[in-house]
């Protein structure tokens, strides 16, 4: 104990020297999506640049701080000033910046903002988190991302890392399960099942032997709050495991991770090392006398192993099929022994609930659903990226005056992945909170928000969610796998204009039966895409069954391209794209479109620019 | 060839089937797809039928059987990406390298795969060739990247 008493001195003078470094600091973004928008060039070039210009810098690696569509982040701390973020960078603006920010101290760039400790204008620069997508958010769980070296722990206990695993230690298992009561913390994953309940059912369920499972399986297509949190704060996610191990007594505890998120492993890797090394985890934790271990199981790829008993199945080295339940995980799971699963956010948020106190959490958010949420913003909307708002935000709020709406007009909100529904803006006063979601006919979920607008055809969104469901049903049980097979040859027939006004009335009829027949919540929740799109855009499914029309011009068979002859100049630009050979005309002239021979794959439709209007030239009709 | 395949599946303890994800996993990575071979070997070291075998890999849709191109291309088709036209970029990708999702070109260029969600959903839509993710793809910038490909 002693040991850690002095290492987190040690860490709190770490971070204070570092934001007082007598060197400048550079920070990159290397979250995936950073690398994803080029980041990992910039840091090379970055390396170069100080390299030939002989400038002394401390470079660090940090997380996502949320706003993808400002990526790639560069933050530079000179001496005596505060950190401060420029956005978008590449590599003509960085070539300008290096030189003129760190030798000159005056950039024609502007820094978007500031992180200093307060929040007044420094220097004419304003505060980063006043950004019209930072401003309105309450980040408690993202609290680190973006902020601090993910590889490196004493940043995170620099931060307050660990002060939650001290007073769990000094409360004891039932004061812990106690004060994550009182804080009303509800399963992020998307049920909103109460924590506490989950922890005490394992904690009195008999048996020596007892497993924790972290849930990072993030299946929903459209989501990315786990990889975020997992690569820009993964001791967050650990110190959360350690104290729910601890409150239902388990010494083995699994991440169940998707594959796909290389970067997520690799630092989870690295953190359970470094806890390792400092005796944060092992056979006697801070001389508790509590050991634990933490194993990473890497998912292999299927969207059901997101319900527990698949998930449990998989980590056996099984198909990922689910079970009838009772028996619940929490007396019979992993290997037959007591077994709590929790989802990545909720592990993550429980180290603030410790240290800060389950009342003070419960401050936050509305009457039911308390605290805050991570919220991927995607789609159609000009601010995209990883936000936390507290409980009970509404739509509108999150949508228009976080996310900065859309740039046609709104059409419909999607939360909860393909489990949930999607929502017109009738509902955009509503309080996001899991029984107003519910209520609704969608769901929470994870936290996935896809913005859709005029652009988007509600069918082919269905469509696309049940073909979705369809191919991930493990096929146990008839009505998910039949059901969902139907259900995605009706929408087949409609979005290609073979479909009749009594086939909607079947649908219908099947999602119904699919809902209350199958034996898990991927078929339970499956045709919510459909029942929700037939409720708020029935008109959208009745033109596609009775003019043969999409309204938005996305559904294939019902869409053909043309070229508008007064209009084109002939530029040939779509001759060059076209992969079919499908257009053809001399320069200076309007050009053909053989429809025999187009794809409709889009490719002219997206080049052409003439009158700088992009696709003016050619429409789809 | 058989040796190093041996020498991934000698790490695991035997007949302890927990593993078996671990193992395919780990073949694949060295081998770029399940070998016939592979699973005659895993079947003998963890003492299960190769059905069962089959069974499992053929559940997850991370497992390939076939030997994969020189460069993988991976289509992210999450809800984001299609949204954000996902579908036409595979189906103009198809037409360019003239393959099918779980195929590979005749001169083992290419092989294509799609995938249900990369986590990039911010940067929609992307894809993947080898380890780069390429983000706010259109059909025409599809072709440029393609190119640098050989």
């Amino acid at each position: 104990m002693n040991d850690f008493l002095t290492l987190r001195d040690k860490a709190i003078t770490e971070w204070q020297e570092l934001q007082q470094s007598p060197d400048p600091v550079i920070y990159i973004g290397m979250g995936s999506c950073g690398l994803a928008s080029g980041a990992g060039a910039i840091w090379q070039l970055t390396n170069e640049l100080l390299h030939q210009h002989k400038l002394n810098v401390n470079m660090l690696k940090v997380g996502c701080i949320g706003p993808c569509y400002l990526e790639p982040f560069v933050d530079i701390q000179k001496p005596g000033s505060p950190r401060v973020s420029f956005n978008n960078v590449n590599e003509q603006k960085l070539r300008k910046l290096i030189p003129e920010y760190l030798l000159n101290g005056k950039s024609g760039i502007r820094p978007l903002g500031h992180l200093g400790d307060s929040r007044e204008t420094l220097d004419g620069i304003k505060s980063l988190w006043d950004q019209p997508m930072l401003k309105l958010q309450e980040r408690i769980v993202l609290r680190n991302c973006g902020i601090v070296d993910p590889e490196n722990i004493m940043h995170y206990i620099g931060r307050s890392g660990f002060a939650g695993l001290l007073k769990s230690l000094d409360l004891g298992p039932d004061g812990v399960i106690e004060e994550v009561k009182t804080a009303g913390l509800r399963g992020r994953g998307g049920a909103g099942f109460p924590t506490w309940k989950k922890w005490q059912l394992c904690h009195d369920a008999a048996g020596s032997e007892k497993y924790l499972i972290c849930n990072a399986d993030e299946g929903d297509p459209g989501a990315f709050m786990n990889r975020s949190l997992m690569e820009g704060d993964p001791f967050s996610l650990l110190e959360g495991m350690i104290i729910a191990a601890y409150a239902i007594q388990a010494h083995h505890a699994h991440i169940y991770v998707r594959a796909e998120y290389p970067l997520a492993i690799e630092r989870l890797k690295i953190a359970i090392t470094q806890l390792q090394k400092h005796g944060l985890l092992g056979k006697n934790i801070l001389n508790s006398g509590f050991a634990l271990e933490v194993h990473i199981k890497e998912g292999a790829g299927a969207f059901v192993c997101g319900e527990e008993t698949a998930l449990i199945a998989s980590v056996e080295g099984e198909r990922g099929m689910p079970r009838s339940r009772p028996p619940y995980p929490a007396s019979s799971g992993l290997h037959g022994c007591p077994t709590n699963i929790n989802n990545v956010e909720t592990l993550a948020t429980v180290p603030t609930i410790m240290r800060e106190g389950g009342k003070w959490f419960a401050g936050y958010g509305s009457e039911k659903s308390k605290g805050t949420k991570t919220f991927a913003l995607v789609g159609k909307i000009r601010r995209t990226g990883l936000i936390e708002v507290p409980m009970g935000t509404s739509l509108r709020e999150i949508i228009f005056d976080i996310g900065g709406g859309t740039r046609k007009e709104f059409k419909a909100v999607q939360t909860g992945g393909p489990s949930g529904g999607c929502l017109s803006k009738e509902f955009l006063d509503l309080p996001v909170d899991y029984e107003s979601l519910t209520g609704a006919g969608s769901i929470m979920g994870s936290g996935g928000l896809i913005i859709m607008d005029e652009d988007t055809c509600m069918v082919d969104v269905a469509q696309y969610f049940l073909r979705f469901t369809s191919a991930e049903s493990c096929g146990k049980c008839t009505p998910c796998r039949i059901g969902t097979k139907r259900m995605v040859e009706i929408l087949e027939k409609i979005t290609s204009g073979n479909a009749e006004m009594s086939d909607i009335q079947t649908l219908e009829d099947i999602s119904r039966t699919v809902k209350e027949g199958s034996l898990c919540g991927l078929g339970q929740t499956a045709p919510n895409p459909v029942l929700t799109t037939l409720k708020y855009f029935r008109n959208e499914y009745e033109a596609h069954v009775d003019q043969h029309r999409c309204p938005a011009a996305v559904c294939r068979d019902l869409v053909e391209y043309r070229v508008i002859e007064d209009k084109c100049t002939g530029c040939q630009r779509c001759v060059d794209v076209c992969p079919t050979g499908a257009i053809t005309g001399p320069r200076s002239e309007p050009h053909f479109l053989d429809l025999s021979k187009c794809i409709k794959c889009r490719a002219c439709y997206e080049i052409c620019r003439f009158d700088a209007i992009a696709g003016d030239a050619i429409i789809i009709e | 060839m058989a040796g190093s395949i041996v020498s991934i599946i000698g790490k695991y303890t035997p007949r302890d089937k927990s593993n078996l994800i671990a193992i395919l996993q780990n073949v694949q990575k060295k081998k770029g797809y399940i070998t016939p071979e592979a699973v005659d070997s895993i079947a003998n070291h963890l003492s299960i039928s190769r059905s069962q075998i089959f069974g499992v890999a053929s559940f997850y849709s991370q497992f390939k059987f076939y030997p994969p191109g020189r460069n993988s291309i991976k289509i992210c088709l999450g809800t984001a990406c299609h949204v954000q036209g996902g579908d036409f970029l595979l189906n103009a990708l198809k037409s360019e390298i003239g393959i099918s999702p779980n195929e590979t070109t005749a001169d083992g260029r290419f092989d294509l795969e799609r995938v249900a969600c990369l986590g990039c959903c911010a940067l929609a839509p992307v894809v993947m060739v080898n380890d780069a993710i390429f983000s706010n793809m259109s059909v025409v910038k599809l072709k440029e990247i393609l190119n640098q490909y050989e």
